[in-house]
């Protein structure tokens, strides 16, 4: 019953270090200066569990393993454009092979989750890196079609199974 | 007679063995009992219950016969005490054993042979021979796994009572009684019964790992013979992969080394020693240290042990060491030595291996005095040549030779464990000691080359570490001579005088310095001490006096403490130098406002706050140091009537003040009484202080000013104990130094107030109290109306000044009122009550008299007045607390909370004030409400929830309110975590939404923001029903707070959000989640789960394409 692995064995990388950002109390800390939204908020915004069904075999998943986006390399930091003046957006994501039938669904809990975290006047661009997927282009359409992405979000199957998606793992 | 008690007899058995559900469990054990009763009491035999048994002992009904069986079981574990004939217990263990076969009905038979094995031999025991009875029947029937666990545990405790009891019987079974035990024992898992297995002490109900792990410790090492067995399987234990199951291996392997003895063990060395190296090496950590500093590993830690014990064990063939020393890697690494050259630039493979080599070489040297010397021998010859080459060398330089120097440390280190004070004369014969005495003097200046001429902070810190283990060596051990030691001394004091700008070299060499310092007084090395003498100490004290301008005073001054710190003798002296220290630099700053002599009081004052003063509280010296140097800063208070007129270095005066507080507070009484007697002379001699009746304000002098702050740090630190003779005119003082603005007298009049004793006659709190009403507070009054003190008409003066000056007066009174409070002191109502009046009346007349100069100044009162709130609530690191022996009785704060909230509820509600004065109000309930503890509010929340809501809406208006407000929010989101605030808030959800979707957006401060968040995050939580329908509002509100100017705002918004989105569809989930739990044992929710997900998944591969 269970589907075939897609990817058994991806290869894992470790998370980078963050510098530390000044808070209250802090010297350099200024009350009313704005922290433009950079890169690095985007990138940490999409630090998404991936759940057990995309890339681990249901059966022999290992609960202590859920691996995020970032430990993949899905998402890199520099696949990240972003101008908060202009409110706008791009993510280029990089799928772990090249016929990942996964690509879609992370697209679109991309998408969702920048939808749920950023503010209204943004405009988000989701992108398949180029020459990393068969279907690329395909895909690349699907993800930002604002008919489509609407349609899909209707369907209360595929909006369980990306809210389940983007629930941090507490196992 | 006998026929009714036969018959009651007969009832009980059958109420007992009656199985069908008609009888309960109790009804069975009454009877029970009232049998064994019978039985006690001789109302009826054994024989004569047997036989009225007999059929149900007998039948061939299961489970008739099972219950009969066990009820003379339990019959025979009740009357244990009971005398038996032998002959009895013979033919009823004859019964039981013979019963072991009947697998239906184990229980009874089981509990029957172990009650009659237990009896003692007074009482009719049982025969050796019925032992062996049950010991084959046991060993032909039963299948000890096979069977339930009560069941495994009583023939476990069979087992053990055979073994306990019947050793002779055991004994004459031999083997099969042994592989009898093996089976029943092997897979079991039940702790209970491994408690048995194990022979663990009973007891707890809980079996703890280690003791288990222990247990099969003792079992593994309990003779030789098991070495051919044990070893191999611990060996390959050590091989896998977990880490647990290393660290375990060899502990046992360590336990067992010990027990099987170093010849027993010989065989195995090869193996051990791959296997040991192989788990060094890859689990020491790259970070080198030296000695036996933990390496934050536990398999490297456990297996040095496990090879030192092997040294140690092996000492008569050494065929271990010479593994060790015959090592490929080893020596190729020893070799190669050369090769690790700079610190920076070996690899962390490298840097690993050299720890691993470095650590294998020391436990190994530091085993026994015959290693150390075989070890010596073979290389270290070698190593101080390798040394001294490298250094030698034409193009040397000093980053050159880091592994033999880490190498040699290490090996140094080994030695000195090996050498004890007491016992050292026969090692001089000793190889090591030969070698180590004649490559000393080549040490020493290698060492001292490396440390005087890298630049590698690494380097230097070994070539340290090597002179501090050669100079600690005892003062009659021969190879390091008592001149090497003094030359090594002098080495280190040249860098503390000379390298200073050098941090790192300074820091260890100093902490080298201390090591030996303290060492030397430890073992009562005389000759060391006396050259540690002149040597060291003498040098370090002409530095604070030396006009050298070069060296930092700091580093003088901390060096000098440092030092003194390793012995009370020294600490007399270097005391002494810093008090006359202390008087130069105060006098020079007073005289011309020198700024070198500012700085350098200042670092002598702080290191005498910090560290003398708690060092000497720590050793109980007798000394009165402490009283010494506050007498001493007094004198030349009196002595120096010349002050500089400009003198505005404030650190420097609130410096001395701390430390003349600390000082005092570390006193007894009799030296605070002596102190203040001497301080209150200078304070009455001095003319800025005649109490006169004109209260004019006077400009203080710089001396002034100086006196009466050192006096305010005396009367803080005071003990309520100490006797003063002159409270009224202090108060006098006090408070006439107060009116004239000055702020830290304040503190000096709470602790007065808070410390003056309740018994002493001639001037008690009520008497001061009257004094500071009726001349300081009192003349700001109208004087109309008595019973309103004060009725905050401080508003009445016109002079300047006389603002700053009613500033000066609240602070001073909330310290009194906090003072008072503290000791639970009657007299802090008319404080209270002084302040509440302040608020409430200003408020109705608002322009009354018209006399203040402004509203502004107005309120600025009025703010402080508001504020003395916190004062009197909050904890303060200045005074009024225990380390400066204030009176603090429990509970002050719920009892002041107690008392001024009712009033300043029923105010704010009342009133219809202008927002102003209402902001004040609400000002000074924050300040009390978030100072006390929170259990306290929350038996309250029901009033106070919609007060806060309330205030926070009225204080957010003003910037200056932004502290307040925050710590506000703070006690509203802690009454969010506990069940009664949450009900609270569950009334007044919408006023609290509201309130909160306000508050996002507040400007003026960030934690402001995100604490909001946070509540409205823990308010999601709520009960859905309460709560849904601020839902859209929040949403809304939400969505615009992603846009907040903070990061960490919009995380929190983020999270909020998805809360608040989801409140809808948790209910649903809830009950899926509990449908589940209730329906299925934990790991089927995560099998359904996963079935759950894998529909989806599919549902998704088949239809899903938008």
């Amino acid at each position: 019953m269970a589907p075939a692995l897609i990817n058994a064995n991806p290869v894992v990388y470790e998370k980078k270090e963050r510098p530390a950002r000044s808070r209250p109390g802090d010297g350099d800390f200024d009350e009313y200066a704005t922290e433009f939204i950079d890169q690095l908020e985007i990138f940490d915004i999409l630090q998404i569990c991936l759940c057990e069904f995309t890339y681990h075999n249901i059966d022999i998943k290992d609960p202590e393993h859920p691996y995020s986006l970032e430990e993949l390399k899905v998402i890199t930091e520099d696949a990240i454009e972003v101008d908060d003046k202009r409110s706008y957006v791009r993510v280029t994501f990089t799928p772990t092979v090249e016929h990942c039938s996964m690509a879609t669904i992370i697209g679109l809990c991309l998408r969702v989750k920048l939808m749920r975290s950023l503010p209204s006047r943004f405009k988000v661009d989701i992108r398949v890196a180029p020459g990393t997927h068969a279907t690329e282009d395909a895909v690349n359409k699907q993800l930002n079609d604002k008919e489509r992405v609407a349609a899909a979000l209707e369907n209360p199957n595929l909006v369980d199974m990306v809210d389940e998606c983007l629930t941090p793992s507490y196992e | 007679m006998a026929d009714s008690t036969t018959s009651t007899c007969v009832k009980h058995i059958e109420t007992y063995v009656d199985s069908s559900s008609s009888k309960s469990p109790s009804l069975q054990d009454a009877s029970l009992d009232a049998l064994a009763k019978l039985l006690m009491n001789d109302m009826i035999t054994m024989e004569l219950l047997v036989r009225e048994m007999e059929m149900y002992l007998t039948t061939t009904d299961n489970i008739i016969r099972a219950r009969g069986i066990l009820l003379l079981a339990e019959l025979l574990t009740r009357i244990s005490s009971k005398p038996l004939e032998n002959n009895t217990v013979h033919s009823l263990i004859g019964f039981f054993a013979d019963r072991l076969s009947d697998w239906r009905a184990l229980r009874g038979a089981l509990v029957g042979c172990l009650a009659l094995m237990r009896r003692k031999t007074d009482t009719g025991a049982i025969s050796g021979s019925d032992a062996n009875a049950v010991a084959q029947s046991f060993m032909q029937n039963l299948q000890v796994q096979s069977l339930g666990q009560h069941d495994r545990k009583l023939c476990f405790e069979i087992l053990e009572c055979l073994i306990d009891s019947y050793p002779h019987t055991v004994m004459s079974m031999e083997d099969e009684f042994v592989y009898v035990i093996c089976e029943a024992i092997d897979g079991e898992k039940d702790p209970q019964c491994l408690l048995l297995t194990f022979h663990l002490p009973k007891g707890e109900d809980e079996v703890k790992r280690e003791e288990l792990s222990r247990a099969l410790m003792l079992a593994f090492a309990a003779t030789p013979l098991f070495e051919p067995f044990a070893i191999p399987l611990l060996l390959e234990k050590l091989s896998s992969s977990l880490p647990s199951a290393k660290i375990e291996s060899l502990k046992y392997l360590s336990f067992c080394t010990v027990k099987y003895g170093g010849n027993i063990i010989q065989e195995q060395h090869n193996a051990l020693w791959s296997s040991l190296k192989d788990a060094i090496f890859t689990s020491v950590p790259s970070s080198l240290t030296v000695g036996p500093g933990s390496q934050d590993n536990k398999i490297a830690d456990e297996a040095l042990v496990l090879l030192q014990k092997l040294i140690q064990q092996d000492n008569s063939s050494f065929s271990f060491l010479k593994l060790i020393l015959k090592d490929k890697d080893i020596n190729m690494t020893l070799k190669s030595l050369s090769n690790y050259n700079n610190y920076d630039d070996i690899t962390v493979t490298d840097k690993q291996r050299l720890n691993a080599i470095g650590q294998i070489l020391y436990v190994s040297a530091a085993a026994s005095i015959a290693s150390c010397n075989a070890i010596f021998e073979s290389i270290f010859s070698e190593l101080v040549n390798g040394l001294q080459q490298m250094m030698q060398e034409k193009d040397y330089v000093p980053e050159h030779n880091f592994g033999y120097l880490y190498i040699c440390v290490d090996l140094l280190s080994a030695c000195r464990t090996l050498v004890k004070p007491t016992e050292i004369t026969y090692l001089d014969n000793e190889t090591w000691c030969t070698m180590l005495s004649s490559f000393c003097t080549l040490l020493t200046s290698s060492f001292v080359k490396t440390m005087k001429e890298s630049t590698h902070s690494n380097h230097t810190y070994f070539g340290v570490t090597g002179l501090q283990i050669l100079a600690s060596f005892p003062g009659n051990f021969l190879p390091v001579s008592k001149s090497k030691f003094e030359d090594i001394l002098m080495e280190f004091n040249l860098i503390i005088t000379n390298k200073f700008e050098n941090s790192s070299i300074w820091k260890s060499v100093l902490d080298a310095l201390v090591e030996i310092g303290s060492l030397i007084e430890k073992t009562d090395d005389y000759e060391k001490i006396a050259s540690f003498d002149v040597i060291v100490v003498e040098r370090m004290l002409s530095l604070l006096s030396s006009d050298d301008l070069l060296m930092p005073y700091s580093l003088k001054v901390e060096a000098v403490s440092k030092i003194g710190m390793t012995n009370l003798k020294y600490m007399r002296k270097i005391v002494q130098e810093l008090n006359t220290a202390v008087s130069t630099s105060l006098r020079k700053y007073w005289l011309d406002g020198n700024s070198n002599s500012t700085e350098h009081a200042i670092v002598l004052l702080e290191c005498y706050a910090d560290k003398l003063l708690p060092w000497f509280q720590n050793i109980r010296d007798t000394d009165n140091v402490p009283m010494h140097f506050a007498l001493k800063v007094w004198d030349q208070l009196e002595d120096n009537t010349l002050f500089c007129d400009s003198l505005n270095e404030k650190k420097l005066l609130e410096t001395t003040m701390n430390a003349m507080k600390h000082a005092v507070a570390s006193c007894s009484e009799e030296c605070q009484s002596m102190i203040l007697d001497k301080a209150f002379s200078i304070l009455s001699s001095s003319t800025g202080f005649l109490v006169n009746e004109s209260m004019k304000h006077a400009e203080f002098s710089c001396r002034d000013e100086w006196i009466i702050s050192l006096f305010d740090s005396v009367i803080i630190a005071l003990h309520p104990k100490t006797h003063g003779k002159n409270t009224k005119e202090i108060l006098q003082i006090i408070m006439r130094a107060l009116s004239n603005g000055h702020i830290p007298s304040a503190h000096a009049l709470g602790s007065l107030f808070n410390k003056v004793p309740n018994d002493m006659q001639y001037f008690s709190v009520e008497d001061a109290m009257d004094i500071t009403f009726s001349k300081y507070i009192g003349r700001f009054s109208n004087g109309d109306d008595d019973n309103e003190m004060g009725v905050g008409n401080l508003r009445l003066s016109s002079v300047n000044d006389e603002l700053i000056n009613a500033h000066a007066i609240i602070v001073g009174l909330a310290w009194v009122g906090k003072g008072l409070i503290m000791r639970g002191h009657e007299k802090v109502k008319d404080v209270i009550k002084f302040f509440l009046n302040f608020l409430i009346s200003n408020g109705h007349s608002p322009a009354s008299n018209g006399s203040i100069n402004s509203s502004e100044d107005c309120q600025d009162l009025m703010r402080a007045v508001a504020d003395s709130f916190s004062i009197i609530m909050s904890d303060s690191e200045g005074c009024l607390n225990k380390k400066l022996h204030a009176t603090i009785k429990p509970l002050f704060k719920q009892r002041f909370f107690n008392m001024v909230m009712p009033i300043l509820q029923s105010s704010i509600v009342k009133s219809n004030l202008p927002i102003t004065y209402k902001s004040m109000l609400h000002r000074a309930l924050a300040h009390v409400i978030s100072n006390t503890p929170l259990s306290a509010i929350l038996g309250e929340a029901n009033k106070l929830i919609p007060l806060m809501v309330d205030g926070l809406a009225i204080l957010s208006a003003d910037v200056q309110n932004r502290d307040v407000v925050y710590s506000l929010l703070l006690v509203l989101s802690g009454t969010l975590t506990d069940k009664n605030g949450q009900e609270v808030i569950v009334e007044n959800a919408y006023m609290v939404i509201m309130c909160l979707n306000k508050l996002v957006f507040y400007q003026h401060m960030m934690l402001v923001r995100e604490t909001t968040i946070q509540c409205l995050t823990a308010m999601s939580e709520l009960p859905y029903a309460r709560i849904y329908r601020f839902r859209p509002e929040v949403l809304q509100t939400l969505s615009r707070a992603l846009d907040d100017p903070k990061r960490s705002v919009r995380q929190e918004a983020v999270r909020c959000r998805q809360a608040w989105a989801s409140i809808s569809s948790r209910s649903s989930y809830c009950n899926t989640a509990m449908y589940i739990i209730q329906a299925s044992k934990p790991y089927q929710i995560w099998r359904l789960s996963t079935a759950a997900y894998s529909c989806v998944f599919l549902a998704y591969l088949c239809n899903f394409d938008f």
